[in-house]
């Protein structure tokens, strides 16, 4: 029999090894799917993973896509090292949004180089807002934030229904749900001429580095670590652990929001309903995916932004539903986490009991 | 007293398929395996459901197939969470992440689909007694379901070997590992029975609620549970309580602009969510009260012979 045995070290090997196997096992499992539905595995595998990134087009989408899951995962990557269990990333991304728009819509005649800035920093803002919202009653009231951030999720969603259906409808929009038309002044630059992809994505990079100093290089950032890895010993230490709740939420606030903020001053150019295709909730299985380590979350993000365009391309090539996307990502934490349990534990064939002879009872005894 | 009635009576409905998950989902957490996978759950269930009843023509089959789905679910869940003492935290959001991928995949087909759901059976004689009788016998048959589970959930805990079993796990396992329990096993079945109850709450939306499917159509219901079994302090009455409590607080909006009140949809859908945070608030300010209540080994896994 099949034995589960706690290893005396955890494998390093396995920690990074993991990610990979469970990209492999989604791969099989996708493959094994698409027989079952009567689909050529190959080109089902092939649309999904290579066809979305064969070109230049495509490449800066999958940058496009990248971005806001990066700058939500590095936001989360703070917050869980802390073991601050925040679920609010896809809140802090709508309220982001939400945030920029409201000001971007009364700037639409502005013009000057301020006008972006003043537009970022009110989603950054309004994302540092949200997240504060789940910090104060976790740490004054002792509310689990993870019930509070999925609370909030549904309450910021709500809030931007209600903006564009009310106070920022575009009057002219022929009864669209949807603000009216940003200024070229809001607007994100783009980052390669000719295609999609805006600075957001540099935003994104730049915060994965952030979040790189912010461990290796930083006292705070070691506070984090040591509450998230022993809440005791930090208290010993003296490091406030509720300051430290509140420096990460400020921070998964602000990126979030920042992302959100990208989003629709970026390729969208106006708030609409469907502004996230739910990137907040993905960008956790970024954090996971990548390790919580700035490069992973990078590679991880990556990954994860081709599963949304390898969905679309599908649904148009195939006639599969777009789901599939969904699917993938959840498949692909499913088998991260099992893969992970092997970095604390092995296999091991269970051995037969043997019996104690009064032999080798004495021997033990004599070893003794 | 009609207008009263009515309410009482939808309120009824908006709480069933929260008390139905929540009743399950105490009783997971109290083998101390804390499953936020719910929502994922749910949305199997409903998928499962409605699929099933869809293409026989039978409710029956469409909800032994969302409890299927849902024991089938959480099983993935128990094998991270319990056999391989993943945290379960990570486990139970994975739960709930791949639950919503997977029915939005299965289904795709099936969206604007119409389907005869459950109607309204009348208890005889119980139905006549004024209001109650209104509100709570003259429902569909899942109503009736989820007030015997809860009474078997109330009279299991407290009353039984079983129960007591399952307490004893939830709050020391080491402990009743030594009296020759088998703490995987319990915990295995109480997040099975956690799953199938979610399975059904999430059958109560797809065939009786509004029978129909679409994607994510338990908007938050599976988290709200979650929250509700805080709230009732892992307690079988006090989910009844909340569950009613959370089902008016979802109605509160059509009740209110029956009245006349012109405020925006989208303003008064916020208020279930507004409603549970308030509820945790008051709840949690004390965390005292919160440590006295939680079962002792919530969220911790356990391995056998360390």
């Amino acid at each position: 029999m099949l034995l589960l045995e706690r290893r005396s070290v955890d494998s390093s090997i396995m920690r990074w090894a993991s990610p990979v196997l469970a990209l492999v096992l989604t791969v099989v499992t996708g493959f094994i799917l698409f027989l079952v539905m009567g689909k050529d595995p190959v080109a089902g595998l092939t649309f999904f993973f290579i066809t979305p990134v064969s070109d230049l087009i495509g490449l800066a989408e999958l940058g496009l896509k990248m971005a806001p899951l990066l700058l939500c995962a590095a936001g989360l990557t703070v917050c869980y090292r802390a073991r601050v269990w925040n679920i609010g990333a896809e809140g802090h991304f709508l309220m982001g949004a939400l945030g920029a728009s409201i000001v971007s819509v009364q700037l639409v005649d502005a013009s000057g180089f301020w006008v972006l800035p003043v537009v970022l920093i009110a989603g950054v803002l309004a994302g540092m807002l949200w997240a504060a919202i789940a910090a104060g009653l976790k740490t004054h009231l002792h509310c689990n934030e993870i019930l509070t951030t999925i609370m909030l999720n549904y309450i910021a969603l709500n809030l931007l229904l209600y903006a564009v259906h009310g106070p920022l409808k575009d009057p002219y929009g022929f009864g669209f749900p949807q603000s009216v038309m940003f200024g070229e002044a809001s607007l994100l630059p783009a980052l390669i001429p000719g295609t999609r992809l805006h600075l957001g994505l540099a935003f994104g990079l730049l915060a994965a580095v952030a979040v790189w100093v912010l461990f290796a290089r930083t006292f705070i950032g070691f506070q984090l670590n040591v509450v998230g890895q022993d809440r005791r010993a930090a208290a010993f230490a003296g490091f406030g652990a509720r300051r430290l709740t509140w420096f990460a939420f400020m921070v998964g606030g602000a990126t979030a929001g920042l992302a959100g903020a990208s989003e629709v001053t970026g390729p969208i150019g106006q708030l609409v309903p469907q502004v996230s295709p739910g990137y907040g909730y993905t960008a956790i299985i970024v954090v996971f995916l990548g390790r919580m380590h700035a490069m992973g979350i990078i590679a991880a993000s990556a990954l994860l932004a081709l599963t949304f365009m390898g969905g679309e391309i599908l649904q148009i090539a195939m006639n599969m539903p777009r789901a599939i996307t969904g699917l993938f990502q959840g498949l692909l934490l499913f088998y991260l986490l099992t893969c992970d349990a092997f970095i604390h534990y092995r296999i091991r064939l269970k051995q037969p009991v043997r019996k104690s002879t009064p032999r080798a009872a004495a021997a033990a005894n004599q070893e003794a | 007293m009609e207008l009263l009635t009515n309410i009482l009576a939808a309120t009824v409905v908006a709480g069933t398929p929260l008390l139905l998950v929540a009743l399950g989902e105490l009783i997971c957490e109290r083998s101390g395996v804390l499953n936020l996978g719910q929502e994922g759950m749910m949305l199997m269930g409903a998928v499962a459901g409605f699929v099933a009843a869809l293409t026989t023509g039978s409710l029956v089959v469409g909800v032994a197939a969302a409890i299927l789905a849902g024991v089938g679910m959480s099983l993935l869940f128990a094998f991270m969470a319990v056999t391989l003492a993943a945290n379960q935290y990570a486990a139970g959001l994975a739960l709930t992440i791949f639950g919503t991928g997977l029915s939005a995949f299965v289904g795709a087909g099936f969206v604007g689909e119409p389907i005869d759901g459950f109607t309204r059976v009348a208890i005889p004689v119980l139905s006549d007694i004024p209001v109650i009788g209104r509100v709570l016998f003259n429902q569909d048959p899942l109503v009736y379901l989820s007030l015997i589970a809860f009474a078997a959930v109330a009279v299991f805990l407290r009353h039984t070997r079983g129960g007591l079993l399952l307490r004893a796990v939830g709050e020391d396992p080491e402990a009743a590992n030594a009296n020759g329990l088998k703490v995987l096993v319990v915990r295995y079945l109480a997040v099975a029975f956690g799953g199938g109850m979610a399975g059904l709450g999430g059958a109560y939306l797809s065939l009786a609620y509004t029978p129909l499917w679409t994607e994510n159509m338990t908007a938050g219901r599976g988290w709200i549970a979650l929250a509700l079994v805080v709230f009732a302090t892992w307690r079988p009455e006090r989910v009844v309580l909340g569950a009613y409590l959370f089902g008016a607080a979802s109605i509160l909006h059509l009740v209110l602009q029956g009245l006349g009140w012109n405020s925006s949809t989208e303003l008064l859908a916020m208020l279930p969510y507004v409603v549970t945070i308030l509820m945790l608030v008051l709840l949690s300010w004390n965390p005292a009260r919160t440590r006295l209540n939680t079962p002792l080994s919530l969220g911790q896994p356990y391995r056998p012979g360390r």
